[in-house]
């Protein structure tokens, strides 16, 4: 085996000189044939200082090398790459790269293969980092200038996220010359940006801040936010450098903070805690006695502290620091929160700056959060339509109306079972939830209903009493666990408008289909027969039967299509909820609620009442973000207290109509 | 329209309702009404349907409110507007309601128990115990509105005519100052009539009394001044004889 | 009087005997007095049924006879249940703490800490929060259970009531307000434990007796509370009060006419009965050895109702039958102890199909029996209401309730 590895070695070694002979040939003729042309001539000329660059003397040679036309991009990426090599044989560099015992050769100015060459024929340049600076510097301006827009957005993209101050000349350098215009906005704005950071001089700086304006984008404050940025420090005497703010123990920074500063600077001794010396006394229990004191008395933490002091002035425990003699220490330093930029100018105008980004950012969250109240409040318009027409026009109390809109949410749910493709199961469920929930909200009028209409109290209990009958029925059919309901891919994703609004499409769906509803509650109570039967036989039923209208259809009619606007707003739900047996009973309360604050009867009371509940809901969970529930309770003790102002909701039906 | 308002028959004013006005959803129920009475005087009450007369007793007893004009009360010019309908009834305005509204469920002497005059407190109320002076009371009440016999049954099982007879005797139990009697002879027998009447006749010596009446004929039996409302405003006033000769009366009341 | 009065109420009298009998014969068949034919689980749920019966009682004043369909005393009962836990769990985190410290002697602040640690770690905290700082005192929080729920009744129902809310309006504001009560004892920073709850409270700090005896101690004080309740209940619905609740209940303007405050009237009853309820609650949790804001979520106010519904409103018996056979069948289907009903092509498992059951049992209630299981004892005793034929019975439509009128 051994003598094999030697044999295969001699081989080699023989046969290699052999190949590099022949294909050093090729380079050669062509460097005659440009002679003193281009990039080879000027690897000619500074061979020396190529080979052997040193930061002091590379400046003109890496100028030399990148004005050299065709190749000199490939070379400095090289270079700094360290895959230069120079044949000893001959004095020529070629870009190199290792395979086995013997380099494969390209050469610099075409990047065309140039065959290969033994390990002892290269000797690889290593440029040191400051010389690998310098050419960095350089293939910068190449890659920012190149003739491809795709490398200089990409350039600009690694200088956006590793921003170096070596950057900014390059930069400024290919601005002018660059022909896209929004490579070149790209470009300005980056400059601006590294100018924050680098630019020379206060003035400079602090123009190119104050340049941005409120600029909302993240990579301006990504900016900003380092030069802010502080360190908490300590001083004995006043405080040095920066200073963001200095802080007063106890108001500003909390006397054991302060204190616990001084602990690590090894300026003071650590204090001994509570506990400590509770374990301390514990381990000099001697004949029921610590420190000249019965045990008993170790309850009152006076007592402690004097069997404490005994204790020390013995000499058994450390002695523990007072608190008078700790707040003196702490009064006895300055504390500061010291900015690490050290230019107060910068300072200053990058603080107004984040000050008025933070005014607009809040000016466009105050926006979104519109937009999200206004997408909460179709959502519970939504689920309070159908309860508009059962409860509003008819008075009935339906406590299933939640079961309803569940039933429609498990019809969705069990369309997609069916029909794998979303946009047509939900083009199927709509209709479907509708005609199921009619259904069940006919049988609900006809069997139990139709009875109690003088009964408000009564019909109350009795749906109260279906809803749990339905609801164990969902569990003991569907499982107590969450069914998916998925949306089509189209209604995925969110509309952007800038880095801090954004609506996610299906809450735009859910909008749309709350107004659709508006619209369609309001061509079925105005503009059609049935809806002016409705009217008719809510207002007197005994004088709309004189009339030859059937009291007993329109009823059933009338609170099967509220029943069948629930089971389709089941399904929109469904959509971004967890369809539960459960889910209903979230809506229901909120519902009623939106019903009765907007004012029974009229619809677009609901729709004021829904939007009051949607933005005063979200209002509130801005003020407490962490806490959905705390919104949800305040929400509703507002509720409470709006009643009293106005018992009859926002839009109220005056009059007798009101039933005064 | 407007008759000049005449001082009560004692000079003295118990009520005294100036210019108001109500209306519902634009439809004015009441228009610019004046009206007084003293307090120990007999007044009738006529007019068309809508002529008011219900929502006027409403505005008295609080429980309409007037969107202008005021409604003074007693000797201290008490403002009731201010008043919710409790404190009305406390101070002294008794109602009888149109259809008889009794407790159904409860007897002829609950009902009775719980309109006589006593603390209406809640606390008051709990510890109250019927003493022997007001079961005595009770029975006096009901032997004056014919239902001595009938005390400890259930009202709901009295006739339309005995319930009117219970409601007035709630009134009286009530023992306020002034009496709002809203048709009280409607569905009574004549001999009914003729008692109520004398009921009412005989109240007015010592109470305000104040009667809505349809019925002509009770009116006449009554021998009261007569007050005629027609489209919310006081159309007529004096004796009977007077308002049935005035012209504009009996354009309303027959027609054009 | 009192000769009057429970001849005028021969229920009490028979009521009061059935209890005594009730809980003598409880006593002397459980474990601690007795042969133990009746575990003590079982005293525990009879336990509770009496306290159950008790607000139910307090239910069917505030809407049998008041005519006020509240749905949120269930609130109330889970707020007294958590005014005595907290003293039962803090009591008895102090005892665990006072034993599991060594023999050196704590500071009290130390032992609250400790306390606060032991009760809030559950919920990443270790502070006692600020309602707690009466915990250790049993007399401040027996007094908080009439207090705190009180104060809430007092407040929610002069809103409700001063702005002329009724009918289902009122249910669904006092829906509403058990909602939200929930929902805040649901977060941990209500510093009642969050969903966690108060626990272990089956444990009486300082009594050595085993549960045993302790659940037979609580069914006396339950029958007892229950027992006065009856009493109480009915002296207040059978005088003059009584008359002017029925009467608010039928006819709210007519009794308003009649110079009675009928707000004042009904803050008092809501009051009342929320102190009553906040009284069972207090008593039912001790028992159930756990209570959490799951229980007061505003289905259980509805349970409540259909209890009273059931049992048959406008009668104190109607709702304690209603209460004890709903509670009590309902732990008997729920427990799985009744045989599944096999169907050929599919078996009724009654631990799910219970709830369906009595969903629909309550709709037929309200549809053919409005006067509920005690209509029964009409029958028996051949008792009859007035029938109007549907007659109005007064002027003022928007406060006439037929059904109630008929009750």
């Amino acid at each position: 085996m051994r003598k094999f590895l030697i044999a295969l070695g001699i081989v080699l070694a023989l046969a290699l000189p052999g190949l590099a002979q022949d294909a050093g040939d090729a380079p050669q003729a062509e460097a005659t044939q440009s002679e003193a042309t281009g990039l080879r001539a000027v690897l000619q000329d500074y061979a020396k200082q190529i080979a052997k660059p040193s930061r002091r003397t590379i400046g003109p040679v890496i100028e030399a090398v990148a004005g050299s036309g065709e190749g000199a991009s490939r070379f400095l990426q090289a270079w700094s790459d360290k895959r230069v090599g120079l044949r000893e044989s001959d004095g020529a560099f070629f870009i190199v790269k290792k395979s086995g015992s013997e380099y494969e050769l390209s050469d610099p100015v075409t990047g065309k293969p140039a065959g290969t060459a033994p390990k002892s024929d290269i000797k690889e340049v290593k440029p040191n980092s400051g010389v690998r600076a310098e050419i960095g510097v350089a293939l910068v301006r190449f890659l920012l200038s190149d003739p491809d827009p795709k490398k200089r957005r990409e350039a600009l993209t690694a200088i956006d996220r590793n921003g170096e101050a070596s950057h900014l000349e390059p930069l400024r350098a290919s601005i002018p010359d660059e022909p896209d215009p929004a490579i070149k906005a790209q470009k300005q704005r980056l400059e601006r940006l590294l100018t924050i950071r680098f630019g020379k001089g206060a003035a400079e700086r602090v123009a190119a801040i104050d340049s941005f304006g409120a600029d909302l984008g993240l990579d301006f404050r990504a900016t900003l936010n380092p030069l802010v940025a502080t360190t908490r420090k300590l001083f004995e005497g006043a405080p040095e450098g920066n200073v963001a703010e200095t802080l007063k123990p106890g108001r500003d920074i909390p006397e054991d903070e302060a204190y616990a500063m001084l602990v690590s600077a090894n300026m003071a001794p650590a204090r001994i805690s509570a506990s400590e010396m509770q374990q301390a006394l514990a381990a000099h229990v001697e004949n029921g006695q610590v420190g000249g004191l019965p045990l008993a008395a170790m309850a009152d933490p006076v007592k402690r502290e004097e069997a404490y002091a005994t204790l020390a002035a013995a000499g058994e425990v450390p002695t523990r620091l007072t608190d008078a003699e700790a707040e003196k220490l702490v009064a006895d330093h300055q504390f500061a929160d010291i900015y690490a930029e050290p230019d107060p100018e910068v300072t200053t105008a990058a603080e107004a700056a984040l000050t008025r980004v933070s005014r607009t950012v809040a000016g466009m969250q105050t926006v979104d959060l519109g937009l999200d109240a206004l997408s909460l409040a179709s959502i519970y318009f939504l689920a309070a339509i159908g309860l508009a027409i059962t409860f509003g026009v008819m008075g009935v109390i339906n406590m299933a109306h939640g079961e309803f809109i569940t039933m429609g949410a498990y019809t969705g749910y069990v369309v997609q079972l069916f029909v794998p493709d979303y946009t047509l199961s939900i083009l199927i469920a709509l209709p479907l939830a509708f005609a199921i929930t009619f259904g069940a909200g006919v049988a609900m009028e006809r069997l139990v209903i139709r009875y109690l209409y003088k009964r408000p109290l009564e019909t109350l209990l009795a749906t109260f009493g279906i809803s749990i009958a339905l609801q164990q029925l969902f569990k003991n059919i569907f499982g107590t666990q969450a069914r998916p309901l998925t949306s089509p891919p189209w209604l995925e994703g969110a509309w952007t408008l800038n880095d801090v609004v954004s609506i996610s499409y299906i809450r735009i769906a859910i909008f749309v289909l709350a107004l659709v509803f508006l619209a369609l509650y309001l061509w079925v109570m105005r503009k059609t027969r049935l809806g002016l039967e409705v009217r008719a036989v809510t207002q007197n039923p005994s004088m709309a039967a004189s009339m030859g209208i059937n009291p007993d259809r329109i009823n059933m009619l009338a609170f099967g299509f509220g029943s069948g606007i629930a089971g389709i707003a089941g399904v929109a739900i469904g959509l971004f909820a967890k369809v539960t047996s459960e889910m209903g009973q979230d809506y229901i309360v909120q519902s009623f609620m939106t019903v009765v604050v907007g004012g029974v009867g009229s619809i677009f009371g609901t729709l004021a009442g829904a939007t009051l509940i949607g933005v005063l809901q979200k209002g509130i969970e801005w003020l407490n973000p962490s806490n959905t529930l705390a919104a949800q309770t305040y929400m509703i003790l507002f509720i409470i207290i709006f009643i009293q102002f106005r018992p009859r909701g926002i839009i109220a039906l005056k009059g007798r109509a009101a039933g005064d | 329209m407007n008759v000049a308002i005449k001082p009560g028959a004692g000079s003295q004013t118990l009520l005294e309702v100036s210019g108001i006005s109500v209306s519902f959803d634009g439809f004015k129920a009441i228009n610019n009404l004046s009206f007084n009475i003293g307090p120990t005087e007999l007044r009738a009450v006529i007019g068309p349907n809508g002529a008011g007369k219900t929502t006027f007793m409403d505005i008295v007893t609080g429980k309409t409110r007037p969107d202008e004009g005021s409604v003074l009360w007693g000797e201290s010019s008490t403002n009731l507007l201010r008043l919710n309908e409790a404190k009305i009834a406390r101070i002294g305005i008794g109602r009888k309601f149109q259809k008889p509204t009794v407790f159904e469920d409860q007897t002829v002497t609950e009902n009775l128990m719980m309109a006589l005059k006593a603390n209406r407190s809640p606390f008051a109320v709990l510890g109250w115990k019927a003493g022997d002076a007001d079961r005595a009371r009770v029975e006096e009440i009901a032997a004056q509105v014919g239902l001595a016999d009938q005390l400890p049954r259930k009202s709901g099982e009295l006739s339309h005519g005995q319930k009117q007879w219970l409601e007035i005797g709630m009134l009286l139990a009530q023992e306020p100052k002034l009496l709002l009697v809203d048709e009280p002879a409607a569905g009574m027998t004549l001999a009914e009539r003729e008692q109520t009447t004398a009921l009412l006749v005989d109240l007015a010596r010592d109470h305000a009394v104040v009667v809505v009446e349809h019925d002509m004929e009770f009116v006449r039996r009554l021998n009261c001044k007569v007050t005629v409302l027609h489209e919310g405003s006081v159309l007529a006033e004096g004796s009977l004889d007077h308002v049935t000769a005035d012209k504009r009366v009996i354009e309303v009341y027959l027609g054009r | 009087m009192k000769s009057g009065f429970l001849a005028k109420n021969p229920s009490v009298l028979w009521f009061l005997l059935l209890l005594a009998v009730f809980t003598l014969g409880v006593t002397f068949l459980s474990h601690a007095y007795g042969p133990g034919a009746i575990s003590t689980s079982m005293v525990k749920t009879l336990g509770k049924t009496l306290c159950l019966c008790l607000i139910a009682i307090a239910m069917d004043l505030v809407w049998g006879y008041t005519g006020i369909l509240s749905l949120g005393h269930f609130a109330f009962f889970g707020l007294g249940g958590y005014m005595i836990g907290m003293w039962l769990m803090y009591e008895r985190t102090r005892d665990i703490v006072l034993k599991s410290a060594g023999e050196f002697p704590m500071t009290p602040q130390e032992v609250n800490d400790a306390i606060g640690t032991q009760i809030f770690g559950v919920v990443g905290g270790s502070d006692l929060p600020a309602i707690w700082t009466f915990a250790g005192n049993l007399p401040m929080q027996l007094l908080f259970v009439v207090l705190v729920p009180g104060l809430l009744a007092l407040i929610f129902g002069w809103l409700a009531f001063r702005s002329r809310v009724t009918g289902v309006y009122l249910s669904i504001l006092t829906q509403a307000m058990t909602l939200a009560l929930s929902l805040y004892l649901f977060q941990n920073e209500s510093g009642l434990r969050g969903n966690n709850g108060l626990s272990g409270l089956q444990n009486i700090p300082g009594v050595s007796a085993g549960q045993d005896h302790l659940s037979i101690w609580f069914l006396w004080a339950s029958a007892l509370a229950l027992g006065l309740g009856y009493i109480a209940a009915s002296l207040i619905v059978s005088g003059k009060f009584g008359s002017v609740i029925r009467g608010i209940r039928d006819d709210e303007a007519r009794v308003r006419f009649l110079g009675y405050s009928v707000e004042g009237y009904k803050l008092f009853v809501f009051t009342l009965t929320a102190v009553i309820a906040a009284i069972a609650g207090a008593l039912y949790y001790p028992q159930a050895g756990i209570i959490n804001p799951g229980e007061m979520a505003p289905i259980a106010s509805i349970y409540l109702a259909v209890w009273v519904a059931i049992g048959g409103r406008g009668r104190l018996y109607g709702a304690v039958m209603g209460a004890a056979f709903v509670f009590i069948v309902s732990s008997w289907f729920t427990g799985g102890r009744v045989p599944d009903l096999p169907l050929g092509f599919y078996t009724i498992d009654w631990v799910d199909w219970w709830q369906v059951l009595l969903g629909l049992a309550f709709v037929l209630v309200t549809l053919f029996a409005p006067k509920g299981l005690s209509g029964l004892i009409d029958l028996f005793e051949g008792i009859r209401r007035p029938n109007r034929h549907g007659a109005p019975l007064g002027p003022d439509k928007g406060s006439f309730r037929e059904e109630e009128a008929q009750e």
